[in-house]
């Protein structure tokens, strides 16, 4: 109930509220005008979750048509249409924004003692990039949609696809630009705005994996973009790119697709491997087992990613040598995400584990990365590829590293700062239930499509063979679980912002430089320019820790 | 119903019926043993942390471990020595499905949005079906008139893409009689998931019955015979010996040519492909660039038919040797399918 201060006799009484981001300023002019990356992470937060609900919807229907074999629910041009929006706005509105835009906005100034990033209005300006983007794509979808795939394969794409392909793609180049923007601004801030004595090797896990992910967004974002303007070039003007009728070659255009959004894997993988870092180095209380090997392998996954893009064209017809030396390549790739799967596991060796919400979805998280990572060894091996590759294995693995790893490691960094994000503590019960429940309902869903794969059922069909129906039920069943799992957090989330306990400023006791201002923090982050002296992850007291206050602080409380 | 029989000792595993389909398999149970031998492990690892350290006192502070050089260089050199094992697994499955054989029988593949246009050597032809002779190697010379397409059989462990524009290929040997499912595994549009068929794997004496049964008019070569000489016009320039104005193309296939500006190419179905449909591009040494496209004026199945009938100009009959070939009545060189049993009767 009673803050800090209150306790160690400080005179601010207890119920005074304390001016901080979010009650400075009350107009809509105040948050659409405003330079602050905290304001600009809560309005990343609302219009993400917005496209992740449209997203998840989808789901529902391609889950629900693939109940039965027959194509009975929807009509097959319009699950064409939902699976392709589904991946659309997952992919692009969704996964690619999610942590970067939202917690990154938000923590990163405040991890490595900045007043807001080092471009302000340039980050207000990829808001309105994305809302922009956004709303043309929406507009699109209303307008009749989009059946092309996400992965917008020509010829079909350009030639035959009689759908809004160029509104969403533009939609999509536009959007684009919002990554890079977000990029650029992480690269800079985190290069000049460090508070003194914050080296590089001082800085959380969280930093150095949206340093990475942020080369990938400025790197790799452009050659997609590049990709919808020659899409549009031969639509319009007819010249020979893609379209093997006038002298194009459609394979060209898998390259320069698969340039982009394999990397673009790993702009959704590495900020949820660094919330991961954090949380389980949070609730073990201990330093991150091997730093430098994690911050490193966060930059060798970016670098590597960019040379790999080839094992999604296994079958497509590129030449038999490209594939095997995409498919080694796929292999090296593997090492870094193994070494921090194992530095993950050995950080909670001799800790002091607590069983909090954001630590459960970081367990979940570690059990599904393990199986998606694994999985992706079955198709980083080009022989076993031929026979899964557009199969049901695809969709489970991807879906297993996306969902399993992206949006779980969300979950878990949206419960783990939602008390410095809004100042209000929820449900500990209901954040646990809702963490067993997205484990239990995702592995119910996906599991089940490993065999389908092997079984042979290919992706984006409305019906399929009657033998396969049984493990189709229970995806779906598992659909629904994790349906329910996924709102949960909707609600209570919600409820806590007006009924939750009032957080104290370092509710878990953990040294990084977010926790030592106030909950909610000001606009300006830190009363005064915080100066960092000891190590990243130092539990004890001597990092300035007032562990004995907490202690009996939390003794009042309960 | 010989579809989908579950093993009875793996439930849920799909028909094994291709003469590779095993090594797929295997390289398979590999990866589920790498699999588990990593997670047992390590799950076990993370719940014997959990329940061991868990927390005894409201924020403690556990002694610092900063990390293991040792560790670190172990658990990196482990999974890359058993990643270069499951590579070097892939790549040699890999090399098997995807290098082509010599003397495999040919079939041809038009894909077409939704369906799969099929046509044997000796003529036959079939939509959304495929029957072959069992233990005999297949090869399938594949394309598509409109979109991209992918030809996927899962129980022969095997897939290709069909990309339009170009050739692409395929080959299998079925092991087992049955009926095993086709489907097109690259998204095609609207109607994709019914582009799906059947493949009959047939007892040889059983295939041909079957051949027997499905008589129809000509050969691919015989088709492409017939365009080159009367339809499409192609003999007027391409014959006549010494002053014939296009290129002599008895006995090229499979050989270096030199072009004009002084590059070589290997003549092969690709090339054919091309310099039907685009004659300017590379031609040979000796001639002039004078022969009109014929982009737009053939179809798939008679660039297909075409390019067999140039083919058999060099000898060049596919199912050189195989005992249900018919012999070609035009192939110049090495003698096709003797001493066969019924592949001349028609």
């Amino acid at each position: 109930m009673q803050d800090v201060s209150a306790i160690s006799g400080n005179s601010i009484p207890a119920d005074e509220p304390k001016l901080n981001y979010i009650n400075n300023g009350h107009t809509l002019k105040s948050w659409l005008l405003t330079k602050d990356h905290k304001r600009i992470a809560l309005m990343y937060l609302l219009s993400v979750s917005a496209f992740f609900l449209m997203g998840g919807i989808y789901a529902a229907f391609i889950r629900l048509e693939l109940l039965t074999p027959a194509s009975d629910l929807l009509e097959t041009a319009t699950y064409n249409k939902v699976f392709t929006q589904h991946g659309i706005l997952m992919v692009f509105f969704f996964l690619i924004p999610a942590i970067p835009a939202i917690l990154g906005n938000f923590l990163l100034p405040l991890m490595i003692g900045a007043k807001d990033l080092a471009l302000p209005r340039i980050n207000l300006l990829s808001l309105y990039i994305y809302w922009i983007g956004g709303i043309i794509t929406l507009w699109a979808l209303m307008k009749g949609g989009v059946d092309t795939g996400w992965t917008f394969y020509t010829p079909y794409s350009t030639t035959f696809s009689n759908s809004y392909v160029m509104a969403v793609g533009i939609g999509v180049f536009i959007n684009g630009f919002s990554s890079i923007l977000t990029g650029l601004n992480f690269i800079v801030s985190i290069h000049t705005m460090r508070a003194p004595g914050m080296t590089w090797f001082r800085l959380p896990l969280f930093v150095w994996a949206h340093y990475a992910t942020s080369l990938v967004m400025i790197l790799g974002t452009p050659v997609v973009a590049i990709t919808i303007l020659l899409v549009a070039i031969e639509r319009f003007a007819r010249i020979g790119i893609f379209d093997p009728a006038i002298g194009g070659d459609p394979i060209l255009f898998q390259h320069l697709f698969w340039f982009y959004s394999h990397p673009a894997v790993y702009i959704m993988i590495l900020p949820g491997m660094g919330v991961i870092s954090e949380v389980i180095a949070g609730f073990s209380r201990k330093r991150i087992f091997g730093y430098e090997f994690v911050a490193f392998s966060s930059i060798a996954i970016a670098v590597f990613g960019f040379l790999v893009w080839g094992h999604h064209m296994f079958v497509s017809g590129q030449s038999v040598f490209a594939g095997l030396v995409f498919s080694f390549l796929t292999m090296v790739v593997a090492v870094p995400s193994a070494i921090k799967t194992f530095n993950w596991v050995a950080t909670m060796y001799k800790g002091s584990i607590s069983y909090d919400t954001p630590m459960l979805y970081a367990i979940g998280f570690l059990g599904l990365f393990l199986v998606g990572g694994l999985t992706g060894l079955f198709l980083g091996s080009i022989g076993l590829t031929v026979h899964l590759t557009d199969t049901y294995f695809i969709v489970a693995h991807f879906h297993y590293v996306m969902v399993g790893g992206q949006v779980i490691a969300y979950l878990a960094g949206i419960h783990y700062w939602w008390p410095k994000m809004t100042g209000r503590m929820y449900s500990e019960f209901w954040g646990k239930v809702s963490a067993m429940l997205v484990f239990v309902g995702f592995n119910l869903t996906f599991f089940p499509q490993f065999i389908l794969g092997y079984m042979g059922m290919p992706r984006r069909y409305a019906s399929y063979p009657e033998e396969l129906q049984v493990l189709n039920i229970f995806s779906t069943a598992g659909a629904s679980v994790l349906g329910i799992g996924l709102l949960m957090p909707v609600v209570y989330l919600i409820h806590s912002l007006f009924y939750g306990k009032k957080a104290a400023d370092n509710p878990w006791m953990h040294p990084g430089l977010e926790w030592r201002t106030s909950s909610p923090p000001p606009t300006e982050n830190f009363k005064e320019m915080p100066v960092v002296t000891w190590e990243a992850y130092d539990f004890g007291e001597e990092s300035g820790l007032d562990i004995e206050e907490a202690r009996r602080r939390e003794a009042v409380t309960v | 119903m010989l579809i989908m029989q579950t093993n009875s000792w793996i439930p849920l595993f799909p028909e094994q019926a291709s003469s590779f389909a095993w090594q797929v398999d295997y390289l398979y149970f590999y990866l589920i043993l790498v699999s588990v031998g990593f997670t047992i492990p390590i799950v076990a690892a993370i719940f014997f942390f959990i329940v061991k350290y868990r927390e005894r006192e409201k924020f403690a502070t556990p002694d610092e471990i900063h990390g293991s050089m040792v560790l670190e260089t172990v658990w990196s050199i482990i999974p890359f020595v058993i990643s270069m094992t499951i590579f070097l697994g892939g790549a040699v499955v890999y090399y098997t499905q995807y290098r082509m054989p010599e003397d495999a029988m040919n079939v041809y593949v038009v894909g077409k949005q939704w369906m799969w246009k099929i046509q044997h050597e000796t003529g036959q032809r079939e939509i959304n079906e495929l029957h072959v002779p069992v233990g005999r190697k297949v090869k399938l010379t594949m394309t598509t008139e409109d979109v991209l397409h992918d030809f996927s059989i899962p129980a022969f462990r095997t897939k290709a893409d069909v990309v339009p524009g170009r050739f692409t290929y395929l080959w299998f040997e079925a092991t087992k009689p049955g009926k095993y499912h086709l489907y097109c595994a690259e998204y095609c549009g609207l109607n994709h998931s019914g582009m799906v068929g059947y493949v009959y794997v047939m007892e040889q004496k059983d295939y041909e019955n079957w051949l027997q049964g499905n008589v129809t008019g000509q050969t691919p070569i015989e088709q492409g015979r017939d365009l080159f000489e009367n339809k499409l016009g192609c003999a007027s320039c391409h014959t006549g010996g010494q002053q014939q104005r296009g290129a002599k193309l008895e006995g090229i296939y499979g050989k270096e040519v030199s072009l004009v500006g002084g590059q070589k190419v290997l003549v092969n179905d690709e090339y054919l492909r091309n310099s039907i449909l685009n004659p300017g591009a590379q031609v040979v040494e000796g001639y002039q660039p004078i022969m009109p496209t014929f982009k737009g004026q053939v179809t798939e199945e008679q660039l297909l038919s075409l390019v067999a009938y140039i083919k058999s100009l060099s000898g060049v009959t596919a199912t050189t040797g195989t005992p249900a070939a018919a012999p070609s009545p035009v192939s110049t060189g090495t003698d096709a399918g003797s001493g066969n049993t019924q592949g001349g009767d028609r």
